[in-house]
């Protein structure tokens, strides 16, 4: 893949969140909320992420931003290692990189007026001089579909679908290149939901913009996306362009999770594959596939070896022992002795 | 009011729909508190004599029958209807689904019926809730007094919140918090059979470790497992009539899944009815045998699972499932209902959907239009269908200032 198509790039992404003692502060644990995840995001793409909640998808959106501090693997954006970055690069860098949260209620700041909230940051990096401001604040706002009036109210104002176009106006001031959507619709109501998810593929063809589409609302992810992650219990399970992935997913998980998705047609009688339980606790992740406990084709190795991420398809990543060949079925049986091995010691 | 108009017209930089001056605030609380206390006593009055909340079940086969029900909240603003001439039926083992965006009245509706609103502010004004006995008489829950109330909620009608982790008292076991509700309802049981019913109840939601979650407390469960634990509550009595409130949507879609299936398995052991208020157009498909929907306070369409998502009537009703993406469908852009829900303070005298409407005809200039039956079992509020249907009458709305 030409460097040049690729404007983000993870590999191997690893991020764990101490657990503290709670007299002498020693780390006792670790939660593992993202654990090894890689994958590469083309320009002017939409990637989907989706997962169950606490499967880490929100932690993974912010540690590609430095939000927070990864505890190992690396993140190219556009060929720079982000987290080599001192800080005067990184300031440089964030406004190319913006994040739309989740929660328009509580991400807005209910004292600035909307002028502010939008225009504070692009005074702050110097986007336009200072004598086009006002106009540019203008024209972001009639972008994302807001009166230019609205500039000296306060967000407490708005209805939900208002205000997320405000927090969509904010990060798109910036002018970036990619921008993280951590779940900019499930908080709306679903005819707002239409008008938001419409905004944003009609922004992402205005201006090239590249998406990270976290959501559990996989209707809206096959709508957006151009490829798709699933992820469980921090680890990728399964990547591949949209079509393919809905038209035949390969992990059971995947399987399991689209097979739950309600359809609104009362003759459609589901096929649901009810998974059981519920999802296991990252601290202390099953061993082998961390699916194995819940998984309806769970063999022997699936609970002492951990199943390899390639490529099944072209372009469909997978990481599941079904779909094992016969030297990666040997190697994991290795590994599934050896495991078995040490565990009874 | 001469007054208020000047002064709109000097600030006109300010006016906007918010705006109250200080003279029509004042008037606006001592109205509601006119309103409300003469309502409070007629409410007293009705505890004295059974007969005025005991009426007659238009159809002994309903569980519970809304007729025309207005509930309005007398806020600081004005008098917001948020629920307006509601009429719709549960039938006997049934599940009807009701759906609508956020602020739409659904809740309230549930609310009205359970007799959970905030009062005073919230009252319901006018209509009758029919509550079914079984013994040919039904319970008018609008008048039914709190001691009489006490006893149907929980035992004959019970509700699922949608909140699961604030809808269980952190300080509590899980134990208690079942017992409970079966102590209240059963004075005379023994402690080790109502503990026995409990454990019943915890299996029957599918808890495998049933002993050692009754000693448990909220924190530790997850989400799904909370959830199971208000359902083992709700129906630990088996109630005629399970309220769900969005039982799904604080959940990931396998729980959802895991949850449904449940619901729908219980309702048939119990033989009880489902209300199930929601707002995902998929989940009510897969569950509902009838479907209510509802805009800005009242009823606009209703009728089977199958009229609803084959046949939609009203524009609102198709403008909703074309917004929604449809997995396996793929659409270029999703269609978007244009404008916003009115002022529910200042309500239009036409149809409230008409502004954002895209298919208007002449009729629509004129009040808000009336029931319409198309087929026997579906009914919608659209002058679109006004030759074809047969009409059924309109909603009824109370006017407050004759209170």
């Amino acid at each position: 893949m030409g460097n040049n198509d690729t404007i983000l790039e993870v590999n191997n992404l690893v991020k764990y969140f101490p657990i503290k003692s709670s007299f002498f502060k020693r780390t006792i644990g670790n939660v593992k909320a993202v654990d090894g995840v890689s994958f590469k995001i083309r320009r002017k793409h939409t990637m989907g992420l989706v997962g169950e909640s606490g499967c880490g998808k929100s932690t993974c959106g912010r540690t590609i931003l430095r939000l927070q501090e990864k505890t190992s693997g690396e993140v190219l954006f556009d060929g720079q290692d982000v987290f080599s970055l001192n800080k005067e690069q990184l300031r440089k860098l964030r406004p190319r990189m913006q994040l739309v949260f989740q929660d328009p209620y509580s991400s807005l700041s209910p004292r600035l007026p909307v002028g502010e909230i939008i225009g504070e940051a692009v005074r702050e990096h110097g986007i336009v001089p200072a004598g086009e401001f006002d106009d540019y604040i203008t024209r972001v706002m009639e972008v994302c579909g807001l009166p230019s009036y609205y500039k000296e109210r306060y967000p407490h104002e708005f209805s939900g679908g208002q205000r997320q176009r405000i927090c969509i106006a904010r990060a798109l001031a910036l002018a970036p290149d990619f921008i993280v959507c951590d779940e900019p619709v499930s908080a709306l109501d679903v005819s707002i939901q239409a008008q938001i998810i419409n905004l944003l593929k009609q922004l992402q063809q205005d201006f090239g913009l590249t998406y990270l589409f976290i959501s559990h609302d996989l209707s809206v992810v096959e709508h957006i996306s151009d490829t798709v992650g699933v992820m469980y219990l921090g680890t990728m399970v399964e990547y591949a362009p949209t079509e393919k992935i809905f038209a035949k997913p390969l992990n059971p998980y995947t399987k399991a999770l689209f097979s739950a998705i309600p359809i609104p047609d009362p003759d459609v009688k589901l096929n649901r594959i009810i998974l059981k339980g519920s999802i296991p606790s990252p601290a202390n992740p099953p061993s082998g596939c961390k699916f194995h406990t819940r998984c309806e084709q769970c063999m022997e190795i699936c609970k002492y070896a951990k199943p390899e991420w390639k490529e099944v398809e072209p372009e469909h990543y997978c990481a599941c022992h079904l779909y094992n060949n016969d030297q990666e079925q040997k190697r994991a049986e290795q590994e599934a002795d050896r495991v078995r091995k040490e565990t009874k010691n | 009011m001469a007054e208020e108009n000047k002064q709109n017209g000097k600030k006109d930089s300010k006016k906007n729909s918010s705006y109250i001056s200080g003279k029509e605030s004042r008037r606006i609380t001592k109205f509601n508190r006119r309103v409300t206390k003469k309502l409070e006593k007629e409410r007293a009055n009705a505890e004295k004599d059974p007969a005025l909340y005991t009426t007659k079940m238009e159809d002994p086969d309903n569980v519970v029958e809304f007729d025309n029900v207005c509930t309005y909240f007398f806020s600081d603003v004005g008098v917001v209807k948020a629920v307006d001439g509601v009429n719709f039926q549960v039938p006997k083992h049934s599940t009807v689904g009701i759906v609508g965006e956020s602020g739409c009245g659904k809740s309230v509706t549930s609310l009205s019926l359970m007799q959970l609103l905030q009062r005073p502010s919230g009252q319901t004004v006018g209509g009758e809730i029919r509550f079914n006995k079984g013994d040919g008489t039904a319970y008018n829950i609008v008048n039914t007094p709190n001691a009489v109330m006490e006893k149907i909620r929980g035992n004959d009608i019970s509700m699922i919140f949608q909140e699961p982790m604030t809808a269980l008292n952190p300080v509590f076991r899980i134990g208690e918090q079942i017992n409970e509700v079966i102590e209240l309802h059963n004075p005379d049981m023994a402690p080790e059979k109502v503990k026995e019913r409990t454990l019943e109840m915890l299996e029957l939601v599918g808890i495998a470790n049933k002993e050692g979650v009754y000693n448990m407390y909220p924190h530790e469960l997850s989400g799904g497992m909370r959830q199971r634990i208000c359902i083992a509550i709700a129906l630990a009595c088996s109630p005629k009539l399970i309220i769900a409130d969005e039982p799904t949507t604080a959940l990931d879609v396998t729980i959802q899944a895991q949850i449904l299936d449940l619901l729908q398995n219980l309702k048939d052991k119990l033989n009880s009815s489902i209300m199930l208020i929601t707002h995902d157009l998929g989940v009510v498909a897969g569950m509902a045998d009838y479907v209510v929907v509802m805009y800005a306070g009242r009823v606009i369409e209703k009728g089977t699972a199958q009229e609803i998502f084959h046949n939609p009537a009203h524009p609102y009703t198709i403008g909703l499932m074309r917004s929604k993406p449809v997995v396996g469908q793929k659409v270029d852009e999703l269609y978007n209902i244009p404008g916003s829900v009115p002022n529910p303070v200042a309500m239009p005298d036409y149809c409230y959907f008409r502004d954002r409407c895209e298919m208007q005809c002449d009729r629509c200039k004129g009040k808000y239009p009336p029931e319409i039956r198309i087929t026997d079992t579906h009914v919608v509020s659209c002058y679109r269908h006004y030759e074809e249907g047969e009409v059924l009458g309109y909603p009824k709305s109370v006017n407050v200032e004759e209170l």
